[in-house]
C-alpha cells in the first residue's frame, strides 16, 4: 500500500503531527528507528514548559512558543499527561544579570507573553526560601510550567494510533529512493514502505533523512546537555523552575522539581559529533553541581538518583525549520528543533499541517475523530476508595512490583497492552514508574522481565532494556 | 479499622525472629507483613552457606536459616500475611497496607519495623558513560541466577567488594561466566575476610583496591569498563586507566536501610546509620514503634540480625503490656576510630547493655575504651578490627550505675 504520509521520527514532533494528521481522511505511517516512540531528544530533556519570553521576536520560535503554551497544557490534559503550571523564575546575580532581565521582560511584552513580571531578590526568596542569598532580581513567568515529555510523546502517538495512525518500530532508514512522485523508504534491515509525502521529523537525524531525499540544506548540530535527578525526598526544595540567565549556548543550568516529585537539575551544553553520544561524563556532572550552586547552595548530590544525557538538533541560524523542502517535492521538513521544542510540539504540528495545506495536502476532516486519551489509572495517586474499587475489579492492582514508585501488576500490565505498546524494560519504565525510583529496579526488574514475557510471549533471555541487542540475561542456566 | 497488639513489617530473618520474641514475651496477637509471596526475605535468594553458625551452632543456607524461622513462627501460630505491601505507616500506629483484597488499615499497639536494605544503584554512584543493559546490582543479579534460573552475562567485573559482590563472584564463576576482576575503591573490603578468601582466592579473582570503574561503555549491551586507580581523596589517577572487556558489570556498593515508611512516622533517623535513632530496646524516637535488623542498620551477619530482632521483639511486648518502664537515659558517644554506636540511647538502670559499632578504618591490635567524661568503665581488647565486622561490648549493671548522662566508646591501637 502507498501511504498519503509517512512521518520518520516519533518524537514529540513527529507524534504531534501524526495526531494532528489523523483529524484527516489520511493513510499515514509512523516510522521510528528504536525500539519504542520517545528515544531521542523527547526522551531526556528538561521537561518545561517555557513561558515564551526567550526566544527573539519574529521569529518562528517566538511565535510557536507563545501558541504552544495553551496548546500544549489543553493536549496535555485530553492526553491525560502529567503537566503542572508552577511558574518559572530567571535569576540574575549583579547589574549586568539584571540588565538581560530587562531585555528578556521587553522580549516578553514584543512576544506577547502574559504574567511576566521582575521582582527582587529578596521578594523572590520569600516564595522560594532555597533560593542563594547572591540572586539579586528575579524574571517571574507565572505561566511556565513542567511535564513529563516522553509521557505526553507515548500518548500523542497512542492517540494518533487510536485514530488510525499505523506504527512501524525498529525501521531505521538507510534508503529513500522516488518512483514517480512516490517515496520508497528502505529500512537498513531491508524493509519497505511508500508514501506519496515524508514529513521529516527525525531530530538530529533530520540532516541525514532530508539529504537520503535529496535536500542537502539541513547541517544539525548534535548538542548534548547532561542532567542529574535527585530522589523524591528533594522534590521540594523549589516550586518554580529555577533558570539562570541564558547564554547562546542553552538556557543554563536549572534547577527545577519534575511532575513526579523528583528535583531535577541540569542540563550541561556542549556540541557532540554524534547524535548517539548520550554518555554522562564526571567533568558535566561536576558543571551541573558548580553552575546549579549559583542558583541553590541547598541542593543535596547525596540524594542523586541517576544522571543522564539528552541530545537536541540545533542548526547555527537558531530557528527552527518548519516548511516544505525547496529541493525535494513531497518532502517537508520540520528540523532543528531544539528547545523550546517541547513546549511548541502541538503548535508546531498545527502550523505544519496548515503549511502542507498550501503546499497542496487535501485535508478532509474525519467525523468521529477522538482527541482524547483514557487515564491511565496510576495506582499511587488513587484515593483508598479509588484503589479498593481498583483491586476488587482486578487483585493484581493490589500486587506491588515498584515499591519505590509504588507500581501494581495491575498497571504494569494494562500499560504492556496499551498502544504504543511498550516491547522492552525501558518501555515499560517510561509508561508505569516502575523501577524509575530510588532503587532503580533494583527489586522490581526481574518481575518487570516476567510479567512482560507472558504478556508479550518473548522469551525471558530475548527480553531486552531497549532493543536492538540489549539483552538483559545470557542464557538460562 | 483491624487491630492488633504487635504488627510486623517485614518477614525476613529480622521480622520473622522479632516476631518470635515478642511471642515468648506473652503476646498472642501477632502479624507479620510481608511483600513477598513467601517469608524469608533476602535469604531466599542467598543459597551459599555460611548462616547460622553463631546462632543456631550450625552451618545452614540462607533458605534453610529461613525455613527454621518459618517453621518457629509456624509452631507459634503466628500469623504472616504475604503479598501486603505497607505503604504507610503513621506516629500514632496505624499501618496501611495493600494486598489482592484491597487497602487495609490496621491499628497497632505497637509497630516493629523490618523492612531490611536496598542497594545503592549505578545512578547514586554518578559513574560516567553509557546506560547499555548488563549492568546490575548484585542482589538484583542474585535473583536472576539463582530465583529466575537465569545466566546473567559471559564476562564480568565487580565493583565493590562487599559481601553480595564476593558471593556473586563466585556463583557467577561455578555458573561459566568470567569474572576478570572486583575493584574496591578504598584500600579495604567492606566484605567479611572468609567471603574474600573463599569466594575470590580459592577461584584465582583478583581483587584490585584504590580501584573503581571511570566509565561505562557500550551502546545496547556493555561491552566494557575504563577501571583505574584513584587517590587519596579518591579522584581518577588518569594514567592507569584501563579498559576491561566485558558485557556485566556487578554493583556492590554499600546497603541503604529503606527507612521510607519510618521516615513517614516522623521517626528520628541516625544520619551515620540511616536507620533510626533507638534506645536498648530497639524503640524508636516515636513511642511504640521499634526497628531491627537492616532496616536500623547494616549488619555483616544475619545471626545479629536474629539477636537484634529479639532484642525488639521483647520490647514490643513488653511495651504492649504496659511494663516498658522510662529509665535514666544516657546517650552513646561514637569517638575515636568508631563510626557510630546503637542504641543511640539507653536506660542505666538496666541489667546489661551491649553497644553494637563499626570501626571507622581496618586496624589491628586494639584496645576498645568505654569512658564517662574521663573515667574509664570499661576496656577490651581485640587482636584485629575492620569495618566490614560488627563489633560489641556488653557492659554490665555494676558498670552502667556508674553513668551519666553519656558514655564514650573510643579505639586505641596498642
Amino acid at each position: 500500500m502507498v501511504y498519503d504520509i509517512a512521518i520518520i521520527g516519533a518524537g514529540v514532533i513527529g507524534a504531534f503531527t501524526a495526531r494532528e494528521l489523523s483529524k484527516y481522511n489520511l493513510n499515514i505511517l509512523l516510522i521510528e528507528k528504536e525500539n519504542d516512540v520517545s528515544c531521542g531528544a523527547s526522551k531526556a530533556n528538561s521537561g518545561i514548559v517555557h513561558g515564551g519570553f526567550d526566544p527573539d521576536p519574529d521569529t518562528l520560535k517566538a511565535l510557536m512558543n507563545s501558541r504552544g503554551v495553551p496548546l500544549l497544557y489543553e493536549a496535555a490534559e485530553k492526553l491525560k499527561v502529567p503537566i503542572l503550571n508552577n511558574g518559572s523564575f530567571v535569576c540574575a546575580f549583579d547589574s549586568e544579570g539584571e540588565k538581560e532581565l530587562d531585555a528578556l521582560h521587553e522580549r516578553a511584552i514584543k512576544n506577547n507573553i502574559p504574567q511576566v513580571e521582575i521582582i527582587s531578590g529578596d521578594k523572590a526568596r520569600e516564595e522560594e526560601p532555597a533560593l542563594s542569598e547572591k540572586i539579586t532580581k528575579v524574571l517571574v513567568s507565572r505561566t511556565a510550567g513542567i511535564i513529563s515529555p516522553y509521557e505526553l510523546c507515548i500518548a500523542a502517538v497512542g492517540n494518533a494510533m487510536k485514530n488510525g495512525v499505523e506504527l512501524r518500530r525498529n525501521f531505521e532508514v538507510a534508503h529513500i529512493d522516488k518512483n514517480d512522485s512516490i517515496f520508497v523508504i528502505s529500512s537498513v534491515e531491508g524493509e519497505r514502505a511508500e508514501a506519496k509525502r515524508i514529513i521529516n521529523c527525525a531530530g538530529c537525524l533530520s540532516g541525514k533523512i532530508a539529504s537520503l531525499c535529496g535536500d542537502d540544506s539541513i547541517e544539525i548540530i548534535a548538542r548534548k546537555g547532561e542532567y542529574m535527578l535527585l530522589d523524591k525526598t528533594e522534590g521540594n526544595l523549589v516550586k518554580h523552575t529555577i533558570f539562570q540567565i541564558p547564554t547562546k549556548s542553552g538556557k543554563g543550568v536549572l534547577v527545577t522539581p519534575t511532575v513526579h516529585g523528583n528535583l531535577l537539575v541540569g542540563p550541561t551544553a556542549e556540541a557532540v559529533d554524534s547524535p548517539e553520544f548520550t554518555d554522562t561524563t564526571a567533568q558535566g556532572l561536576e558543571t551541573i553541581k558548580r553552575k546549579a550552586g549559583l542558583s541553590s547552595e541547598k541542593v543535596d548530590y547525596r540524594a542523586v538518583i541517576t544522571s543522564f544525557t539528552g541530545v537536541r538538533a540545533s542548526i547555527s541560524s537558531g530557528d527552527f525549520i518548519i516548511e516544505p523542502s525547496k529541493k525535494v517535492d513531497g518532502l517537508f521538513n520540520i528540523a532543528a528543533i531544539d528547545s523550546p521544542g517541547l513546549t511548541s510540539c502541538v503548535a508546531i504540528a498545527q502550523y505544519a499541517v496548515d503549511e502542507l495545506k498550501s503546499d497542496g495536502l487535501e485535508l478532509i476532516a474525519k467525523q468521529n475523530w477522538d482527541g482524547e486519551m483514557d487515564d491511565p489509572n496510576f495506582f499511587s495517586k488513587m484515593s483508598t476508595d479509588e484503589k479498593n474499587e481498583f483491586i476488587k475489579k482486578n487483585s493484581l492492582y493490589g500486587k506491588m512490583v515498584c515499591r519505590c514508585e509504588q507500581v501494581t501488576e495491575g498497571e504494569i500490565r494494562a500499560a504492556i497492552r496499551r498502544e504504543p505498546r511498550p516491547c522492552d524494560i525501558d518501555g515499560i519504565k517510561r509508561r508505569t514508574r516502575s523501577s524509575m525510583g530510588r532503587c532503580q529496579g533494583g527489586f522490581c526488574v526481574p518481575t518487570l522481565m516476567r510479567i512482560l514475557s507472558e504478556e508479550t510471549g518473548i522469551p525471558m533471555e530475548q527480553i531486552t532494556k531497549k532493543g536492538k541487542a540489549s539483552e538483559i540475561l545470557s542464557g538460562k542456566l | 479499622m483491624e487491630k492488633h497488639d504487635i504488627v510486623i513489617i517485614g518477614g525476613g530473618p529480622a521480622g520473622l525472629a522479632a516476631a518470635c520474641a515478642a511471642y515468648d514475651s506473652g503476646i498472642r496477637d501477632i502479624l507479620v507483613l510481608d511483600r513477598e509471596k513467601q517469608a524469608g526475605g533476602i535469604l531466599r535468594q542467598c543459597i551459599h552457606s555460611g548462616f547460622g553458625l553463631h546462632k543456631l551452632g550450625k552451618e545452614l543456607t540462607g533458605p534453610e536459616y529461613a525455613a527454621h524461622y518459618e517453621e518457629m513462627v509456624k509452631l507459634r501460630n503466628i500469623e504472616v500475611l504475604c503479598e501486603t505491601t505497607v505503604i504507610g505507616v503513621t506516629k500514632d500506629r496505624v499501618v496501611t497496607a495493600v494486598n489482592k483484597n484491597g487497602v487495609l488499615e490496621i491499628q497497632a499497639k505497637a509497630v516493629i519495623l523490618a523492612m531490611g536494605c536496598r542497594e545503592r544503584s549505578r545512578g547514586a554512584l554518578n559513574i560516567a558513560g553509557s546506560r547499555p543493559s548488563g549492568v546490575y546490582s548484585a542482589g538484583t543479579a542474585q535473583k536472576l541466577v539463582n530465583i529466575e534460573g537465569y545466566k546473567v552475562g559471559k564476562k564480568a567485573v565487580i565493583l565493590g567488594s562487599g559481601d553480595i559482590g564476593l558471593i556473586m563472584a563466585r556463583r557467577m564463576t561455578l555458573e561459566g561466566t568470567k569474572v576478570e576482576a572486583v575493584c574496591e575503591i578504598m584500600s579495604y573490603s567492606g566484605g567479611l575476610t572468609r567471603n574474600i578468601v573463599q569466594c575470590l582466592d580459592d577461584f584465582g579473582i583478583p581483587l584490585y583496591f584504590n580501584t573503581t570503574v571511570a566509565q561505562i561503555h557500550g551502546k545496547d549491551r556493555l561491552s566494557g569498563v575504563t577501571i583505574a586507580q584513584v587517590d587519596e581523596n579518591r579522584h581518577i589517577i588518569e594514567e592507569t586507566k584501563r579498559y576491561i572487556e566485558c558485557d556485566t558489570l556487578l554493583l556492590s556498593v554499600g546497603l541503604i536501610p529503606e527507612n521510607e515508611l519510618t521516615k513517614g512516622a516522623g521517626i528520628v533517623i541516625d544520619p551515620i546509620t540511616s536507620g533510626a535513632v533507638v534506645d536498648q530496646h530497639r524503640q524508636t524516637s516515636v513511642e511504640g514503634i521499634f526497628s531491627c535488623g537492616n532496616v536500623l542498620q547494616v549488619h555483616d551477619l544475619v545471626d545479629y540480625v536474629s539477636d537484634e530482632a529479639e532484642i525488639a521483639g521483647k520490647g514490643a511486648a513488653m511495651y504492649v503490656k504496659g511494663q516498658l518502664k522510662t529509665e535514666n537515659t544516657a546517650v552513646s558517644i561514637a569517638g575515636n576510630g568508631v563510626r557510630y554506636l546503637l542504641p543511640q540511647s539507653f536506660g542505666t538502670d538496666s541489667e546489661s547493655v551491649s553497644l553494637f559499632f563499626r570501626v571507622t578504618k581496618p586496624c589491628g591490635a586494639v584496645r576498645i575504651d568505654v569512658k564517662c567524661g574521663e573515667t574509664l568503665l570499661k576496656s577490651e581488647k581485640r587482636i584485629r578490627a575492620v569495618p566490614g565486622e560488627m563489633e560489641k561490648i556488653t557492659l554490665k549493671k555494676a558498670e552502667l550505675e556508674k553513668i551519666e548522662k553519656s558514655v564514650t566508646v573510643e579505639l586505641e591501637e596498642i
